[in-house]
């Protein structure tokens, strides 16, 4: 790793370690919005790794962007940052400005469609958007839509559309967006390496580096607990059958982060869709056999809403789901393997 | 905590120039190959076919010059290595020489062992076997019993060594034997030699697997005359030498590749009319596959740079091999159809090799459970 993304981890850690406390999460999923900590987030400099200095961004790479949405995940922190990463990538490569505050993303579903039309000199974005992150809370909205038969990229503000307010099952904003005829800050074409599902795959991308920071905290909370809690005159950590669980975890949060790094790595190379399905499939099941075996290492007080855990098992079983479930990325990618070829499978992994 | 580090490695691109030769080379090697040939993996022995990989240098290609080795990168011998195992090549008459007893030798080795042993490892000419497993020693290795006792100019043995995979082919055996008793510490005392598997008093018999193959032996030492210059390192420094040498076998490519040949037959097979169902195993495979691929070249980029990556040695092995011994189920959840041994279609064919083969992935270089209780121990559990 180089110096800066060292630099970057340590200044992440320290940021969410000393801010993200459970009381400030919980008064999050009670709906209250923690304006301080989404300050301190974007006076860090950490919204914009992925946009250039030129746009006020960080002039960084996928790889910086993974350091901080691991993190995030890691820390369960209860902002859209990850949504507002991806977001303001998307603006910056349409060549549009990027505002300052938290941005979404819309529509987040594979199945739904969101319609610009000419209107004068600017454009009108119509369509429904369903369980938007942060959808009521978000500053902007950053939408890919079909626009006059080509892909494009516009940014709406808070209230353009209508809200109804909904969470997932960590008590997350999850907002449907109705927009008739809304009026937009701004529209451009989809720039050449944004792609006409690049909300989808590039939410998947940001949710799977969210879910392999998640696994890691679980990791080593599990492994700390085992040390600590005794039974039987000692620790549960020194009985075999706990060995070979936080073995069994330990080896799916190694493979979570290494498919999670690999994709934003295949993201700084432009083109990420075979690593995206990869990674959301390798973590997505990782994170069902992670969250299980950190559950039945901490026993019943791990399963209550005292105990910090469940903050970082709900969130990784809604994640898990959000930008498509293992089955809809491991079609996909089976689908594109067979269309290829056995004979061409290996070429392909080793060219990547 | 200490939690484990996956740094994504990258190849360099003389790595990646030596592939194509390599792909061109099996090509022509193994043009034909059934692919129920293909699914031994690195079960194959085939001294000729060791032989021309020990002409184009891709044996030994990290070892200095002077001992025939080719001063490459760890990471051009990985490339090589992967593309050997996707292949399914026949490299078994060289591979334990040049993953784990010529790296033995030129570690812990005399200058004339290495002048002798290891230029004809380097040309693909001398195979070797691992003594180590006895019949009450298997994961319990310390335990080991079979006594090498000092006579006048050498070590007289005597003893049993088991599941030998092999021992009735190879030129050479790298054993492990108890030079010294001590019931409080049994972890000292043992070392390690070099063994010729023609020596007096040596008997082989085989152990056929439950799919009637015979690559297990069971070798008896008898008043077997081992001499002292055939000693390898220092007397009883042979746990140290022994652990040096699993971490050699832990970390590679062979520990997530074996059920390749599975996959590319059930691609094969589902390509002709991918239904959704089998579109979704495939695709759950291949994140599976290129996961490991990834862990597995970050261990590889490691070791290249001089690090000590045996947790993560570990943790690649203990995921990789779960992910092999789970295709064959995973093929018959899907497919139903029937393993078998000479008949029916190549999917069915090399169902039926690895479904038999498959328990042995989590037992070979160390049990699963071995392996997890090493990953426990690096968690701070132990």
């Amino acid at each position: 790793m180089n110096e800066l993304r060292t630099i970057l981890g340590d200044v992440v850690t320290r940021l969410f370690t000393d801010r993200v406390t459970k009381d400030l999460i919980e008064a999050a999923e009670q709906g209250q919005w923690p304006e301080p900590l989404w300050r301190a987030v974007e006076e860090n400099g950490l919204t914009l790794p992925v946009v250039p200095e030129s746009k006020g961004g960080a002039g960084g790479t996928w790889a910086d962007a993974y350091i901080v949405m691991r993190a995030a995940g890691r820390h369960a922190v209860p902002l859209p940052l990850a949504e507002t990463i991806v977001g303001a990538w998307v603006l910056s490569e349409s060549g549009l400005d990027v505002p300052t505050g938290p941005l979404t993303l819309a529509p987040v579903h594979r199945d739904e469609t969101l319609r610009l039309t000419r209107a004068g000199g600017g454009w009108r974005l119509s369509g429904t958007a369903a369980r938007v992150p942060w959808g009521g809370a978000a500053g902007h909205v950053v939408v890919v839509a079909e626009g006059e038969r080509r892909v494009m990229v516009a940014l709406a503000a808070r209230g353009a559309g209508a809200v109804a307010r909904d969470q997932n099952l960590a008590r997350e904003p999850r907002d449907t967006l109705t927009f008739d005829g809304a009026p937009v800050v701004a529209a451009a074409p989809a720039g050449r390496r944004v792609p006409a599902n690049a909300i989808w795959l590039y939410g998947a991308l940001a949710r799977s580096a969210q879910m392999a920071g998640g696994l890691d905290y679980l990791l080593r909370q599990a492994a700390q607990y085992a040390t600590e809690r005794r039974q039987f005159g000692k620790p549960i950590g020194s009985f075999q059958a706990i060995q070979q669980n936080l073995a069994v975890l330990a080896g799916h949060t190694a493979a979570a982060g290494t498919a999670a790094a690999n994709a934003c790595r295949a993201a700084d190379r432009g083109d990420p869709a075979f690593e995206v399905a990869v990674a959301k499939v390798r973590v997505g099941e990782a994170v069902g056999i992670g969250a299980s075996i950190a559950h039945q290492t901490h026993g019943a007080i791990g399963f209550t809403y005292e105990h910090a855990l469940q903050f970082t098992t709900r969130r990784l079983w809604a994640w898990r789901a959000e930008f498509g479930g293992e089955s809809d990325w491991a079609v996909e990618l089976g689908r594109s393997v067979c269309e290829r070829g056995a004979d061409a499978l290996w070429p392909q992994l080793t060219a990547r | 905590m200490q939690t484990f580090h996956f740094e994504l490695g990258e190849l360099p691109p003389e790595a990646e120039a030596l592939r194509a030769q390599v792909r061109e080379f099996l090509r022509r090697e193994l043009g034909d190959a059934p692919p129920v040939q293909r699914a031994h993996s690195w079960g194959g022995f085939d001294r000729e076919f060791s032989r021309k990989m020990g002409a184009r240098g891709w044996i030994a290609m990290t070892w200095p010059k002077r001992y025939g080795g080719h001063e490459r990168s760890a990471l051009e011998r990985y490339v090589v290595l992967e593309e050997m195992l996707a292949a399914g090549a026949p490299v078994s008459a060289h591979w334990i020489a040049d993953r784990q007893s010529g790296p033995l030798l030129l570690r812990f080795g005399t200058e004339a062992q290495r002048q002798k042993f290891l230029p004809a490892i380097a040309r693909g000419e001398l195979s070797f076997a691992i003594g180590m497993s006895e019949p009450d020693a298997g994961s319990d290795l310390a335990s080991l019993r079979t006594r090498a006792e000092r006579v006048d100019g050498g070590y007289r043995v005597n003893g049993t060594k088991v599941w030998t995979s092999n021992a009735h082919l190879a030129d050479y055996m790298i054993a492990t034997f108890r030079t010294h008793h001590d019931p409080a510490k049994k972890h000292d005392g043992l070392s390690q030699f070099l063994v010729d598997t023609k020596l007096q008093g040596i008997t082989m018999s085989p152990i056929i697997d439950l799919a009637g193959s015979h690559h297990f032996n069971m070798v008896v030492f008898e008043d077997v005359f081992v001499p002292e210059d055939m000693r390898v390192g220092e007397e009883g420094a042979g746990w140290k030498q022994v652990t040096t040498e699993l971490a050699f076998e832990r970390s590679g490519p062979e520990r997530y590749l074996s059920s390749l040949a599975l996959v590319l037959e059930l691609i094969r097979h589902a390509a002709k009319d991918p239904g959704e169902r089998a579109a979704a195993v495939v695709g759950r495979l291949v994140a599976h596959l290129a996961t490991l691929r990834q862990m597995s070249l970050s261990v590889a980029v490691m070791l290249q740079a001089g690090e000590n990556p045996n947790l993560e040695a570990a943790v690649v092995k203990d995921v990789g091999t779960t992910f092999e011994q789970e295709i064959p189920e995973i093929v018959h959840a899907l497919l139903g159809v029937e393993p078998t041994i000479d008949s029916g279609s190549d999917l069915q064919q090399v169902l039926g090799f690895l479904v038999q083969r498959a328990p042995s992935f989590s037992l070979r270089g160390g049990t699963r459970e071995i392996l997890r209780g090493i990953i426990a121990r690096g968690l701070g559990l132990r």
